[in-house]
Parts: structure tokens; sequence; C-alpha cells
């Protein structure tokens, strides 16, 4: 890998890591006897790892022009194993929290292993870490591919993956020692989401420079998708973590905004992130994907356009339907309500149109797991955007709201939508990538699909019939007019839903484990082969496109 | 709610960054077959347009470094 860089981009690397690793030791040696100064370790080890990997082939001799003849996919490659690990380790996590909420005796009386610890450790470790690293691996592959063009650099494309895995180690090991600024799906504090923002913007500067260097005049509707991922997440990410330190050797910081300002900053954040990190990114992998593995164009290339400006301009208003019957005022819930409900068109027309496209080709989702993985997932997509519609609207979140129910919806989306294109695309990739043959095993995509749709169902039903019966409860009323029941008589309605519910989760984490073996096998067993990709002559599509530039 | 006051200007912004984009798309001709948008992704030879070649590309070669 090393030696696909260039002199110069090595000579670069160990800078850059050498002023990485000064910045742990000042961490480190600031902060007495902060957190933060386990942090500056974790740097300082991070940066000095790479630095001696690199520095291993800096004498290796300059690479051949003729790389330029091919995509860099290295960076692709590492990331998909990154997404794995990450899953593997989050979902396991996930699992932990599960089990601790029916036994909660598993905690074994630590301080680092409370519910409250552990949780943004799996929220973050399967979204950031697994869906993350699948997005940015995923994004250099199609970026590439759709441009027809090499990223324009090797450096940067590292810098982008390497970094945000380190946000995600900064992020989880602070978990475990309490660190955390409280806010959802935002819990890193200050130096951290800091970090972040430099690497982003790195991202989408290294994305702006692959597209204006397309030899393909048109710019395929995947990019728009993944840009719009790249540019709104840094958008969200610098206005939610304002934030004025204690201390700049402390990790503590409190938020420049306070009490229901925070919240609605907080949600603003929260449901665009489920937006721009948990749906465009992935509709991206769908729109590439899905054509791509059924081998077919998408059904409607216009629909799928009219969608991508949809999403754009409804999504960003409707963060507010998480605050109903809040100090928030009316007109701003029913103003989040309503653009939530008009949410429901371009979704169903993107989840329609992913389903026309296999309108003519189930048998080949029939024969193949992995189209079925796509397919399942577009299925999801619908069902949950219909399901986020409909929790969205006031009266019917009287009910669901800080119920089950939540929990419910957004593991149809995140288990059976977004897990679901990413293993799809994952196996599509792999023997691409790697220029395998196949699969390591096709019977193990098999199993990897039954289980982990087994899981998502067992888990979805669970959490359905859990905060349907806990909100039923809440607002049942004596003859007296006090309540029926006490907190304590839910907990035991709910305890064998919670049981199912980590059943449910354990399967999705063994098919992640199958997958993971099953990707490294490919890698390490399954013999090199060029893959064979028909090249049509009737088409003048097959044409190759002038330089956009010309 | 002077919260407001910042996010419903950012969001406009945000939107008014997504028109602007949508406009150039329209201007820059994006739109104009997309029956061969959707279908040149499937003819894909898995390699980008040669660069190393310093002779057909010697110009392009040296604007895209």
């Amino acid at each position: 890998m090393i030696e696909n860089l260039t002199v110069a981009e090595r000579r670069s690397a160990m800078l850059i890591l050498g002023a990485l690793a000064l910045v742990g030791l000042a961490m480190a040696a600031l902060a007495h006897g902060d957190p933060m100064g386990v942090h500056g370790f974790i740097v300082l080890l991070f940066a000095a790892v790479l630095f001696f990997i690199v520095g291993e082939g800096i004498y290796a001799p300059e690479p051949p022009v003729s790389r330029l003849d091919a995509y860099y996919d290295d960076p692709t490659k590492v990331g998909i194993i990154l997404a794995l690990v990450w899953a593997v380790v989050g979902m396991f996590v996930g699992v932990w929290v599960a089990a601790l909420l029916a036994w909660p005796d598993l905690r074994f009386d630590g301080a680092w292993s409370g519910f409250g610890r552990l949780r943004p450790v799996h929220t973050s470790g399967v979204i950031f870490g697994f869906g993350g690293n699948a997005l940015i691996a995923t994004s250099f592959h199609v970026m590439q591919r759709t441009s027809r063009a090499r990223l324009p650099g090797a450096l940067s494309p590292w810098f982008v993956l390497l970094g945000f895995n380190l946000f995600c180690i900064i992020a989880a090991s602070g978990y475990l020692m309490g660190i955390t600024q409280s806010k959802e799906y935002a819990e890193p504090e200050w130096y951290a989401d800091i970090w972040l923002v430099i690497v982003w913007v790195i991202y989408f500067v290294l994305y702006i420079r692959t597209l204006a260097r397309r030899n393909e005049p048109h710019i395929y509707v995947a990019n728009w998708y993944y840009l719009s991922f790249v540019l709104v997440v840094a958008m969200l990410h610098i206005f939610n973590n304002l934030a004025v330190p204690a201390s700049f050797t402390a990790a503590k910081s409190y938020s420049a905004f306070s009490g229901v300002q925070d919240a609605m900053t907080q949600w603003w954040y929260g449901h665009n992130a489920v937006a721009f990190f948990l749906t465009t990114g992935f509709l991206a992998m769908l729109y590439y994907f899905m054509p791509k593995r059924a081998q077919r164009p998408i059904y409607s290339y216009r629909l799928s356009i009219l969608s991508f400006w949809g999403i754009v301009f409804f999504y960003i208003w409707v963060g507010s339907h998480h605050l109903h019957y809040t100090a928030l005022p009316v007109w701003v819930q029913t103003l989040g309500m309503t653009f939530s409900v008009m949410l429901l068109v371009p979704s169903w027309a993107t989840a329609g149109n992913a389903l026309m496209t296999l309108n003519g080709a189930w048998h080949k989702v029939r024969d193949d797991a992995t189209l079925r993985f796509m397919m399942i997932g577009a299925v999801f997509y619908g069902l949950t955007t219909f399901e986020g519609s409909f929790l969205a609207i006031r009266p019917v979140n009287a009910l669901s709201h800080y119920t089950d129910w939540t929990v419910g919806h957004v593991h149809a989306g995140t288990l059976g939508w977004v897990s679901f294109i990413i293993f799809g695309s994952f196996y599509a990739v792999v023997p691409i990538l790697w220029r395998r043959e196949t699969m390591y095993s096709w019977r193990l995509v098999e199993w990897h699909f039954w289980i982990a749709l087994a899981g998502t169902v067992i888990y979805v039903f669970a959490m359905w019939n859990s905060g349907i019966i806990q909100g039923l409860m809440w607002r049942t009323y004596t003859d007296a007019g006090t309540l029926k029941y006490s907190f304590v008589d839910t907990l035991v309605a709910m305890h064998p839903y919670y049981i199912a519910r980590a059943f449910g989760g354990l399967l999705f984490l063994i098919g992640a484990i199958i997958c993971f073996y099953n990707v490294v096998m490919t890698i390490r067993h399954v013999p090199y082969a060029e893959p064979a990709i028909d090249y049509p002559t009737t088409s003048e599509a097959g044409e190759p496109a002038l330089p956009a530039a010309e | 709610m002077t919260i407001l006051y910042l996010l419903i200007p950012l969001s406009l912004f945000m939107g008014l960054v997504g028109f602007t984009a949508f406009l150039w798309s329209v201007g820059d001709g994006q739109y104009e077959d997309l029956v061969g948008a959707a279908e040149r992704i499937l003819y894909d030879p898995d390699a980008p347009e040669p660069q190393s070649a310093p002779d057909a590309t010697a110009g392009i070669e040296e604007t895209k470094r």
C-alpha cells in the first residue's frame, strides 16, 4: 500500500503524522489527570503506529506512472474492512446494552459499563464506525467510476478515512471514560468535533476535485446524494457542536445554547443526521450498486433526480417533530410535522423506483442473495419512511414518543434499510475491488441474508409490541382519575420483548460476523481474476466520453 | 426562541445552496440525456481514462495532475 504513494506523498504523510503525534503529546502532557490526557495518548499511539507503517515503506521506489491508468482503490479496501470491524464491535455492544435492559446485572458493577456509557458506544460504533466507513469507502469507489477519473491524489483519501476513524476511536473510548456532551449522536467533546471538521472539509474538497476531473459530462445521481451527505453533515456538525470549553486542557465544554434553544438545535441536527448521514449517502449506494448488480438501468432516472431535490428541500425542516408537546412553539412543531408528512412523496418515489428497477428481473433477486439484500433494503426504506411520517403526526406521537416504538422505528431503518444496503453493496463490490472470481462462499451470503432478515423482523416486531404496550399503559387512567400502572408495571410488561429484542440483535450480529469472515476469506483464498465486463458496441453510451473540460 | 433566528436563515441558506446547485445542473445540461446517463454506469470498463500515455493526452495530463 505504501509503495503506491509517491515519495513526496510519503514524506507529507510522515510530516502530518509527526504533527499529529505532537498534538497527542501536548494533550497528554497538559491535561493534568483529566480524561483528555488518555485521549492524548491514544492520538499519540495512533500517529506513531501509522508513522512507522509509512516509514517502513519510505525507501520503496517511486510508483510507475501507469498507476494513473487505474482507479485508486487502496483506501476503499481498507475502508470496507474497517467498516466490518466496526460493525462487529458496534453490534456486539448493541446486543450487550439490549441484554442489559433485560438483565441489569450484566453491568458487572463497573462505572464504564453502565447503560448510559455503553449505549453511545453502540450508536456511534454502528452509525459512524460501520455506516460512516461504508459511506466513505463506497463514495471513493463510486465517485471514481461514475466520473471515469482517478482520485486527484493518494494522500487526502487516506487522511479522510484514517482521520475519520481516529474520530470514531476518540468518541467510543471517551464514552467509556464518561466524556460526553450529552447530545444524541453528537456526544464527542470539542476537540474531537474540531478534528472532524478538518477531516470533513478535506473530504468535501476531495469529492469536488474528483468531480472536476471527470471524463464523463454527466454527474451521476449517486454523486449528488453523496455530496449532499458530505456538505450538510459538515454544516450540521459545526452548528450543533458550538460550545465553549471550560478549559483548553480538559474535555468538559458548555453548549452555546441552553434549554429549549439547545434542544431545537440538537434535533435540527439529530433528524438531519438521520436524513443526510443515514439516508442520502445510502441512497447513493442504492442508486449505484443496485443497477450495477441487476445489470439494468434505474427504472426512472428522471424520478431519481426529482426525489433527490425533493429530499434535499424537505428534509432540513423536519427536526422539530422530535419536540412535540414541549416548550417549543406550536407553529414550529407543526412546521416539522407538515414537512415530515410531505417527505413521504420523495421517499416513496425512491423506494418505488428501486423496486421497479428490479421488476422484470425477479429471477435475479430469487437467485442472487446480494441483490436480495438490496431489494429488502429498498422495502424497509419504504416501510420506515412511511412509519416516520406517521410517527411525526402530533397525536400519533403522543402515543409513540419516549416509548420503544421509536427504538423499533430507528432499527427498522438502520437494520432493515441501512445495513442491508451496505451488506448488499459490499458483497457486490468486494470481488470487483480485490479482482476475485467470486465471493468465497455464496452459501454464507445466503445464510447471512436469512439470519439478518430474521433478526431484523424479530427486533422490530418486539419493539413495536413493547412500545405500544408501554405507551398505552402510560396513558391508562383509573375511574378515580389516577394513573393505573406504575413505571415498574410497564417494565414487567416489556421484559419478554426485551429478551426477544436482544435475541434479534444477536442474530443480526451473527450475520455481520459471517459477512466479515466471508470477506476475509474472499481476499485470502479466492483466486485472482479480471472481472468480466461486457463492452457493448451498439450503444452510443459505450463510446469514450470527452473530458468535461473540453 | 431566539435560536430560530439562527436556524431558519441557516436552513434557508442551505436551501439556497441547493437551489443554486440545481440551477447550475440545469444550465450545464446535466439533464439533457437521462436515458444515456442512467445506462452509461453499466458499461464501466473499471479503469479511468488513460492518463499516463504522454502522446494523446499530454495537455490533459498537465492540467489534471
